[in-house]
């Protein structure tokens, strides 16, 4: 993210857009404050009563997987880099097959509220809930700061203004916004806000890729052409190279961001806890297919919209899109296709695309800040203090208390964390959940003798071998848009971890299986293999 | 309302359902859900995350042949990538026909075997 953006907006449209943005806002409010009063017991809080239907809980999935990052950020690395920017949208795409066919129904059936329900299913509590919630907490909170820092820089780009001081003043509004979100409303209120937003969404992008491709007679060659030809870099721009593996270093780091990609979106603890909202095993399948089918569409609309804005906008090295790290792609195409600057046409689309990537930001943010307050207060406080005793009416209490915290402490570290290049948090997210959780997850269910040991060492192992690796890379130090500039202490060559880190978490977790006597974990495998293959058992949906 | 997982279920009732989970497990109805899932959830994975792989290779590895114009300014690399797409989506249609056909059935049946045993 670069610190300096231009600004989009003419003033004369930027009270169009701030008018989207209240309404945007005022909707996602309505719903949380009708959803505060449906919220009696916990599953209501924590898994929306479990009463959502497939198609819904498949647009929620996709409300909360399509994040500012994958509709500005893919769509933007396109309009700069060619055929490269797509590579991403890939990964993220087929990742959904690892949950549709080892996790979803199984994890449905045999957990709960939160990740770590399942993992603790048949092992000892403590160690193995504290494992599971401080891997939650982390990737949550990674995702949510750059989510949060992203928001800072997106809505100042969006509004047309570039002040520190009114980005510091959004993050602040986000932050708050996204507690409301969560104390009041809790899955229900988040999952309606992941609804709306994922329609405006498909809506605003299918609206945008379809007058693109009708400058271009509908011909995807003739739209590959005119992108070719506009970026100066001819044939090459449609051809792989433009982005990852110009060096052998490089196509390792693209090879293991590809696995981290593609195993890490299983083990995504927001991901994972939308499973529980559904009622039975079968409609959280449902809602997977359909998450598929929307998040394909939607990836591949975004192909569309990226060589669309290399073709018809200004994507020169001085240009806003080029300013912004390719974020500003989307909206600029939309005003262009719209009619282009100073038409109504144009004021029109951009100000509502710009309102579909504020929604955006909202629903993702409020979906982590869930996840992680869930978490610290199903399995730390419930679980690992109360070891269990906890009454459900003082759980409800401690979760929003903790969301309140979680929102506090989101608000204070992105706005330092401003100055960083964030885009390595995310892939540490990815990384952290393929390394961490994904094998404790797969181990816990397919295998017999997998124990607390073997759990704990997964998740401990992946999560420290992840950021140990990412500090001693380049990300840490050494080059000019490092955490540390200035230092030089990178041995690992590679930016993304998932190549090492996600053998470590496996190879972990078979260590410390094997390594341990306990054989405990063994009793209740049995349990834990019927439930979650047949739902005998399994927690039913709420009846109001 | 569910059982509560929170602290032990009364003894009597705990053991019945620890019962009635044993002889689900010995049940041949389950061990023939199990191998019907897994006969198409391993092969499927295996072989969806190689044609993956291969395409993540491709791209690394194997440009001259990605960069082959295959239509107009439709090149190997974009048809590649978006196979990715189509086979994603077929997958994903034919594990849904799979379960539906093969596993949901049985499943049922064995669900209602437990709720028969442990009275709920």
């Amino acid at each position: 993210m670069t610190p300096l953006l231009a600004p989009l907006a003419a003033s004369d449209n930027r009270g169009l857009t701030i008018a989207l943005f209240l309404a945007v806002v005022a909707v996602t409010l309505g719903i949380t404050f009708w959803a505060s009063r449906q919220n009696k017991t916990a599953a209501d809080y924590y898994a929306g009563g479990r009463s959502f239907t497939g198609f819904q809980n498949g647009l929620a999935i996709g409300g909360d997987y399509m994040s500012a990052a994958s509709f500005l950020g893919i769509s933007g690395s396109i309009a700069l880099y060619g055929y490269d920017g797509f590579l991403y949208s890939i990964g993220f795409l087929v990742a959904w097959l690892v949950a549709l066919l080892l996790v979803a129904e199984l994890l449905r059936n045999s957990g709960r509220y939160t990740m770590a329900d399942q993992l603790a299913f048949r092992m000892r509590q403590v160690p193995v809930r504290t494992a599971a919630a401080s891997s939650t907490i982390v990737v949550s909170i990674f995702y949510l700061l750059a989510q949060m820092v992203g928001a800072g820089s997106l809505v100042g780009l969006l509004l047309g203004v570039s002040s520190p001081g009114v980005k510091n003043l959004v993050i602040i509004a986000v932050g708050i916004l996204m507690i409301v979100y969560v104390t009041l409303g809790g899955m229900k209120g988040t999952t309606w806000v992941q609804i709306v937003k994922a329609v405006l969404l498909i809506i605003g992008t299918l609206l945008i890729t379809i007058l693109v491709l009708a400058q271009f007679h509908f011909n995807l060659s003739e739209l590959l052409g005119a992108a070719a030809e506009k970026s100066g870099k001819g044939e090459a721009f449609l051809q792989p190279g433009q982005l990852y593996g110009k060096d052998l270093v490089g196509k390792f780091d693209f090879l293991s961001l590809g696995l981290a990609l593609v195993l890490g979106t299983a083990g995504l603890p927001h991901i994972l806890i939308r499973f529980y909202t559904t009622p039975t095993a079968q409609t959280a399948r449902k809602s997977v297919l359909w998450a598929i089918g929307l998040i394909g569409g939607f990836y591949l609309m975004t192909l569309v919209l990226g060589f669309g804005a290399a073709a018809l906008v200004d994507t020169s090295k001085t240009s806003p899109i080029a300013t912004s790290s390719g974020n500003a792609a989307s909206p600029l195409l939309a005003q262009a296709v719209g009619g282009g600057e100073g038409t109504l046409g144009g004021a029109i689309l951009l100000a509502l695309i710009s309102a579909v990537a504020f929604a955006t930001i909202l629903a993702v943010v409020a979906g982590l800040t869930l996840t992680s307050a869930s978490s610290v207060a199903h399995d730390i406080y419930a679980s690992v203090i109360k070891k269990g005793k906890a009454s459900e009416k003082s759980e409800m209490i401690v979760v929003r208390v903790a969301a309140f915290g979680i929102g506090a402490v989101a608000i204070a570290l992105a706005i330092p964390a401003q100055r960083l290049n964030i885009a390595f948090l995310v892939a540490l997210a990815f990384a952290v959940a393929a390394s961490a959780n994904l094998p404790a997850l797969l181990f816990n269910l397919f295998w017999r003798r997998f124990n607390t040991a073997g759990a704990t060492a997964s998740i401990y192992g992946g999560l420290i071998a992840a950021v140990v690796l990412v500090i001693f890379s380049p990300v840490g130090s050494g080059t000019a848009t490092s955490l540390f500039p200035d230092a030089n202490f990178a041995w690992f060559p590679l930016r993304n971890p998932g190549l090492v880190s996600i053998p470590i978490g496996f190879l972990c977790g078979i260590l410390g299986t094997l390594l341990s006597k306990d054989t405990s974990s063994q009793e209740r495998y049995d349990e834990l293999e019927v439930r979650s293959l047949t739902g005998a058992g399994a927690e039913k949906a709420v009846a109001h | 309302m569910a059982r509560t997982r929170r602290g032990p279920a009364p003894g009597s009732q705990r053991k019945r359902d620890e019962q009635a989970y044993t002889d689900l497990a010995r049940d041949p109805d389950f061990a023939e859900l199990k191998r019907r899932y897994r006969r198409f959830a391993v092969p499927a994975t295996i072989a969806f995350l190689v044609w993956y792989v291969t395409y993540v290779v491709c791209n690394n590895w194997a440009r001259g042949f990605m960069d082959t114009r295959v239509v107009g300014h439709v090149n190997v690399a974009l048809v590649f990538g978006l196979l990715q797409f189509l086979s994603t989506f077929v997958i994903a249609y034919l594990y849904s026909r799979h379960a539906s056909r093969e596993l949901d059935p049985l499943a049922t049946k064995l669900g209602a075997r437990y709720e028969k045993e442990t009275g709920r």
